[in-house]
């Protein structure tokens, strides 16, 4: 079987048991927060979303520079699957932070608060990738052309997060910070290990995704091998790698 | 060097014997003061709401630059004939961005008189100075990413709509720190001076997107 899939099970298993404490932690040994209670517990969820769809897309830039570098379909692949899981856990975080937003703010959305702006516009260039890829027929001028775009918005994540938060006065929380933050231990044992659940579901997504891709890419060249060039229709077109 | 300064030369020869990009560039302009004049209802602008006014204004009519850079090298075959030839690539990135820039630098010389005209910003003539400048390092990075993702949207089958659609977010830091920047050069008691956060923030913006596009811009042009 393809190389993808190796490994899938255990890390299916480890994101499992990692998420299952992390939700243990949360609602059972964590402390309630003094000032917003329950609803702080949301906290959990949406800053790890938010990290790891972060680090996800700076990833894609980083296997976009490796496609560039080799050539090799397999970079565009990984590329690709990280950018479009980055996109899905990125709308988990900011349907998140809207709603704790809203418990601990009062408003849905809120113009002064730089994390969350910038977030938005980082979502916002994302979007476009796809559509790109979309509208690129040439399956190899796709891979290039994707691999460019992943690298110069990977370099753009850190750059808008930094004129963003010059433009604003910010009144985001700041839980996490070089000096170690300013959380009890107890939330802090609860939120790491739910970062750590969040980044290992994250990879357990992407290999699967990948696994898949890659699997109706090898099924279909057997097929064609098989029972003939003409008997497998062509895909059309498609965004992912093919 | 020499490669960039002909393909310059070449495309201001197309546009001075065509004129196809720039009326339309400054007409948009004009069109959309206007339509801020009606939308806002205020017949003075100023401070911030004047610098952001007058940063849009200048960004949609950039735009419409940007999805014209190249269209002329993809259906003339300009492209093909650039790779044949033994020269160095990133001599089309120099020569495109040039030529952006200088659009750009031409629509400003009718657009601000036009904005001054027409919305009557306080203190424009006092902080002229100061505005020519954030202008100047906005029009590199104009110049730069719309270059840039010009070349990406030229090649897909939808350019027109990728182009924007990529540029706007691209472009979102570098018309914060303009607005930002302009943004004090017109209110009634402006000292003259821009920000010099804003214009540091630009340059370094200009700066970091200048290097990723030279590093990258190879790869777009291969067939």
């Amino acid at each position: 079987m393809t190389i993808h899939a190796r490994n899938l099970r255990g890390l299916a298993i480890a994101t499992a048991v990692t998420v299952t404490a992390a939700l243990v932690l949360v609602f059972f040994y964590a402390p309630l927060d003094a000032n917003q209670g329950f609803v702080q517990k949301i906290f959990y969820i949406h800053v790890p979303l938010a990290i790891v769809s972060l680090v996800g897309y700076c990833l894609g830039g980083v296997y976009g520079i490796g496609y560039l570098r080799t050539g090799d379909r397999k970079w565009d692949m990984r590329s690709y699957c990280a950018i479009h899981m980055s996109l899905i856990f990125s709308i988990g975080g900011i349907i998140t932070g809207s709603i704790w937003a809203k418990a601990s703010w009062g408003h849905w959305w809120l113009w002064s608060v730089p994390t969350l702006v910038s977030y938005l516009i980082v979502i916002l260039l994302y979007c476009t990738y796809q559509p790109l890829r979309f509208s690129i027929e040439d399956p190899e001028r796709q891979a290039q052309y994707a691999a460019v775009f992943s690298v110069v918005a990977g370099a753009f994540v850190p750059m808008n997060f930094l004129v963003v938060r010059l433009s604003t006065q910010f009144i985001h929380p700041h839980v996490l910070n070089l000096q170690g933050g300013n959380m009890p231990g107890s939330m802090k044992l609860a939120f790491y290990t739910s970062l750590l659940g969040i980044s290992l579901l994250f990879a357990t997504l992407m290999k699967f995704e990948m696994a898949a891709k890659q699997t109706r890419i090898e099924t279909r060249r057997l097929r064609r091998a098989l029972v003939g060039e003409d008997a497998v229709r062509p895909l059309g077109r498609t965004v992912a790698p093919s | 060097m020499r490669t960039a300064a002909a393909i310059l030369r070449k495309d201001l020869l197309l546009e001075l014997r065509t004129l196809e990009t720039l009326p339309a560039m400054t007409l948009l302009a004009v069109v959309t003061l206007v339509i801020f004049h009606f939308g806002l209802n205020l017949d003075v602008l100023s401070g911030q709401l004047a610098a952001g006014v007058l940063t849009v204004t200048l960004l949609f009519s950039a735009m419409l630059a940007i999805n014209r850079l190249f269209v002329a090298e993809r259906e003339q075959g300009g492209f093909d004939a650039f790779l044949l030839a033994p020269v160095d690539r990133t001599a089309m990135l120099f020569a495109k961005a040039g030529a952006l820039f200088l659009f750009m630098a031409v629509l400003e010389l009718i657009a601000v008189p036009a904005f001054a005209l027409l919305l009557s910003p306080p203190r424009l003539g006092h902080s002229l100075p100061g505005l020519v400048l954030v202008l100047f390092l906005a029009d590199i990075g104009f110049a730069v990413i719309g270059t840039f993702v010009s070349a990406i949207a030229v090649h897909t089958r939808a350019r027109d709509l990728i182009g924007p659609i990529i540029g706007l977010p691209l472009l979102l830091p570098a018309l914060i720190a303009t607005a930002r920047g302009i943004g004090p050069l017109l209110t009634r008691h402006a000292s003259g001076s821009p920000p010099g956060r804003w214009l540091a923030v630009l340059a370094l913006y200009d700066l970091v997107n200048a290097l990723l596009a030279i590093g990258l811009f190879d790869f777009l042009l291969e067939e």
